[in-house]
C-alpha cells in the first residue's frame, strides 16, 4: 500500500449520502410523515433504483436532494454530498442550505439534476428547446451563446435527435413524447452532472419508447459515468437498470438490497407482495396477485408497521405496538421488518 | 402570419356591415323619432306643432321611409363621402361632433389604461407570489373594495376629498381659465391635475379585476413542472419567475385586450357625466336620450368596430406570444 492510496481514502465516501431523512407535511390537524428515516448511500457512477407505490415518499425523498420540495414539506435530517471533482463541495448537507441560495443554486443543474415524469409539462410550450437546453448551459458552463449552442447541438445528437440544428429552434410541441423526453435528458445531462434523478421517466411514454428511453440513459451513464437515482414503480425497469435498489413504503424504506437479492431473496412482506404482482412471460399461474388493501395515511404511524393491515405475515401484537428496527441481514441487505429482527430478545431486555 | 393577418381583416368586413345592420334596426326600434322629441320639447316651450309640419319634418329628414331605405342611405353616404349622417341635438355632421371630443376621450382613456395595466400586473404577480401573505390580503381586500364600490360614488368622495383638502373640486379637464386658452405648460399640468381622478375612478374598477385574473393565472403556472424544470437548473427565483410563469400568465389578459379597448370608452360614462369629463361617454348618453339617431348609430358602430379590431389586435399578440397558435396559424 503505498502513500497514494491512502489519500484517495476519503474519496470512497459515496457520492451522496442520505441519513435519517424526514418530510413532514403540516395537515389541518396532524402531521403528515410523508417521509420518515429514510437513508441509502448512491455510489459514485451507479445506479439506485427508489422503488415503491404512489405516495409512498419516493418522489419528495428525490426531489429534496435537490432541495425542490415545496415549502409546505419540513424536511429534517442528512443528505450529503460528496462531489468528485469539486474539493468546495465536499460534505455538503442539502438539507441545511437555503433552498433559493447561491449553493444550492449551483449545484443544481450542474452537479445534480433532474428528469421528471412529464416530458409534456416539464418543458415550457413558450420557448424553443434551444432556448431551453441553453439555459443550463449559459448558466454553469460558458457565457459564450454561440459555444453553448455548439454544446446543447451536440447534446441533442448523443441524445439520438437527427436533425438537430432544425429541431433546436422548434418549440416542445412539434415534439413527439418519446422526443420529447430526449430533449429532456439532453438538457439533464447538459453540464455533465455526477448525478442525475430520475423521477419516473418512463411512467409517461408508450412500452417501446420506454425501453429506448432506458437503453438511452445506460449508454450515456456509460459514456458519460454518472449516477443515477432512478426513482419508479416499474420493478422491470429496476431489474434493468439498477445496481441496487430500495424499496419504499409508506416514507419508510423497508427494504435495500442489491438487485440480485431483491428479486432472487426479497425479504419484506411487502417486497415479496410486489415481486408476485409482477406479470412474469411464461407463468403457468394465470391471475396475478395483487397486495390486499389500501396503503393508510402516514399519521401517527411512527409505533407501528405501515404495512401491519395488508400483510399476511404480520405478528399481533409486536409488528402494530411498536417502531420497526431496521435490520442488517448481510453486508448488502437489510430490511425493515419484525419477522427477522429477534423482538422476543429485545422484549426481554427492555 | 402575414396572410393571417390579411385573411383575419377581411373576415372583419362582413362582420361589421352585420353590426351595422343590427346597430341601426335597435336605433330605430324605439317608439317615436326624433321629431315626436323635437315636437315634446316644442311643445314644453308652449308651441305646439300640427301633424303636417311634423310629417314634413319626417321627409325632409328621411324618417318616413323604412328603416332598412334609412340605413341603405346612411351607409352609402358613409361609404362614398365619409358622412355619417346630421346630429339633430347638435345641429352640425356627426363627424364633427365626435371629433370635438374625441382627441379629449382618447387620452383619458388609454392613460387609464395604461395605469390598469401597470398598477394590476404587478400587484398580481406580487399577491401570487406572495399568497396569503399580509400584502396579498391587503391587495385583494383593497382590489375587493375597488371592484364593489360604484365608479360615481367614488369619484363623488374624491372630489369631496380634493374640495376639502385642496379647495377645488377638480371638476371636468381643465379649470374655467385655461377652458379655451390655447395649449400651453400650464394648460397640460392644469390637464394632469384633473385627470387624476378620473384615471384612479376609471382604473380601479378594471384594475381590481385583472389583478385577480393576473394573481389566479400565477399562481396556476408557478406550480407547473416546467417550473421545477427551470429550477431543477439552477435558475434563480427571479428569472424564473418572469421567464416561465409570468409570461404564460400575458395570454389570458392578452386575450381580454379585446373588449377592455371598448370597454374603456363605454364604461366610464357615469363616471364622466359625474365629473362632468368632456368626453364621448356622455356624449352618447345624450344622443340616446335625445333619439339622436345617426350620432347614436355611429357611436355603437364605432364601438362595434373598436371590438372587432381590439379582439384582432389580441389574436395578433396572442400568435406573437404563444408558438402553438403561431405554428397553427402557420398549417391553416
Amino acid at each position: 500500500m503505498n502513500v497514494n492510496n491512502i489519500k484517495q481514502q476519503p474519496e470512497e465516501k459515496p457520492l451522496l449520502s442520505v441519513k435519517n431523512l424526514n418530510i413532514e407535511i403540516q395537515m389541518d390537524n396532524a402531521v403528515l410523515n410523508a417521509v420518515d428515516g429514510v437513508s441509502f448511500n448512491i455510489e459514485k457512477g451507479k445506479t439506485l433504483g427508489l422503488v415503491g407505490e404512489s405516495g409512498c415518499g419516493k418522489s419528495l425523498t428525490s426531489r429534496s436532494i435537490m432541495s425542490l420540495n415545496p415549502k409546505e414539506c419540513e424536511t429534517t435530517g442528512e443528505i450529503l454530498y460528496n462531489s468528485t471533482i469539486d474539493k468546495k463541495m465536499n460534505n455538503v448537507n442539502i438539507v441545511d442550505l437555503d433552498p433559493t441560495g447561491k449553493k444550492v443554486r449551483s449545484i443544481r443543474g450542474k452537479k445534480i439534476s433532474m428528469i421528471f415524469q412529464e416530458p409534456m409539462t416539464a418543458l415550457s410550450p413558450l420557448y424553443t428547446i434551444g432556448n431551453q437546453i441553453m439555459e443550463a448551459i449559459l448558466l454553469h458552463r460558458t457565457k459564450n451563446k454561440k459555444e453553448a449552442k455548439k454544446i446543447a447541438l451536440e447534446m441533442l445528437r448523443k441524445v439520438g435527435i437527427s436533425d438537430e440544428e432544425k429541431r433546436f429552434d422548434q418549440y416542445p410541441h412539434e415534439f413527439s413524447g418519446g422526443m420529447r423526453q430526449r430533449v429532456v435528458i439532453a438538457m439533464a445531462l447538459s453540464c455533465n452532472p455526477e448525478l442525475l434523478i430520475a423521477d419516473e421517466p418512463t411512467t409517461a411514454l408508450d412500452v417501446t419508447i420506454q425501453a429506448q428511453v432506458m437503453e438511452l440513459m445506460k449508454s450515456l451513464q456509460y459514456e458519460f459515468g454518472m449516477a443515477i437515482l432512478l426513482v419508479t414503480h416499474d420493478l422491470g425497469v429496476i431489474a434493468e437498470m439498477c445496481d441496487e435498489v430500495a424499496v419504499m413504503y409508506l416514507g419508510k424504506v423497508v427494504e435495500k438490497a442489491s438487485v440480485r437479492e431483491i428479486f432472487y431473496n426479497p425479504k419484506h412482506p411487502y417486497t415479496k407482495g410486489l415481486i408476485k404482482s409482477m406479470p412474469k412471460l411464461g407463468s403457468e399461474k394465470k391471475r396475478l396477485e395483487p397486495i390486499e388493501g389500501t396503503v393508510p395515511l402516514a399519521i401517527n404511524m411512527r409505533n407501528k408497521c405501515g404495512f401491519y393491515d395488508r400483510c399476511s405475515e404480520r405478528i399481533a401484537g409486536v409488528c402494530d405496538v411498536k417502531a420497526v428496527p431496521d435490520t442488517q441481514l448481510s453486508a448488502d441487505h437489510s430490511v425493515r421488518c419484525f419477522l427477522y429482527s429477534e423482538y422476543g430478545e429485545e422484549e426481554k431486555n427492555a | 402570419m402575414l396572410k393571417y393577418i390579411l385573411r383575419r381583416i377581411i373576415l372583419v368586413i362582413p362582420v361589421l356591415i352585420l353590426v351595422s345592420v343590427i346597430v341601426f334596426f335597435i336605433i330605430q326600434l324605439p317608439p317615436g323619432d326624433y321629431v315626436t322629441h323635437f315636437a315634446a320639447e316644442m311643445a314644453a316651450q308652449g308651441e305646439t306643432l300640427t301633424q303636417e309640419e311634423m310629417d314634413e319634418l319626417r321627409a325632409t329628414l328621411n324618417l318616413d321611409r323604412h328603416w332598412f331605405v334609412q340605413y341603405l342611405f346612411w351607409m352609402k353616404d358613409i361609404l362614398l363621402h365619409f358622412d355619417f349622417g346630421h346630429s339633430f341635438n347638435y345641429d352640425e355632421p356627426v363627424t364633427a361632433v365626435i371629433d370635438r371630443y374625441m382627441a379629449l376621450t382618447l387620452i383619458v382613456s388609454f392613460i387609464t389604461m395604461a395605469f390598469t395595466y401597470l398598477v394590476a400586473i404587478p400587484i398580481g404577480i406580487y399577491s401570487a407570489v406572495k399568497h396569503y401573505s399580509i400584502g396579498d390580503y391587503i391587495a385583494s381586500t383593497i382590489g375587493f373594495l375597488g371592484m364593489a364600490t360604484p365608479n360615481f360614488l367614488l369619484a363623488i368622495i374624491l372630489m369631496y376629498f380634493s374640495y376639502v383638502n385642496f379647495g377645488d373640486p377638480l371638476l371636468g379637464l381643465f379649470s374655467s381659465e385655461y377652458e379655451n386658452a390655447a395649449w400651453s405648460w400650464g394648460k397640460v399640468w392644469d390637464l394632469a391635475k384633473h385627470m387624476v381622478i378620473p384615471i384612479i375612478v376609471i382604473g380601479t374598477a378594471s384594475t381590481a379585476g385583472l389583478i385577480r385574473i393576473m394573481r389566479g393565472q400565477l399562481l396556476d403556472e408557478i406550480n407547473k413542472p416546467n417550473v421545477v424544470t427551470a429550477r431543477s437548473k439552477g435558475l434563480s427565483e427571479s428569472r424564473i419567475l418572469f421567464k416561465y410563469p409570468t409570461r404564460a400568465a400575458l395570454n389570458p389578459i392578452v386575450s381580454t385586450f379585446g373588449w377592455t379597448l371598448s370597454n374603456i370608452f363605454t364604461g366610464s360614462t357615469i363616471t364622466a357625466i359625474v365629473l362632468n369629463l368632456p368626453i364621448q361617454g356622455p356624449v352618447m348618453y345624450n344622443a340616446l336620450l335625445g333619439q339622436d339617431m345617426y350620432l347614436a348609430g355611429t357611436w355603437l358602430l364605432f364601438m362595434a368596430i373598436l371590438t372587432v379590431l381590439g379582439t384582432l389586435i389580441s389574436d395578433i399578440l396572442l400568435a406573437w406570444l404563444d408558438p402553438k397558435i403561431r405554428t397553427e396559424i402557420k398549417g391553416g
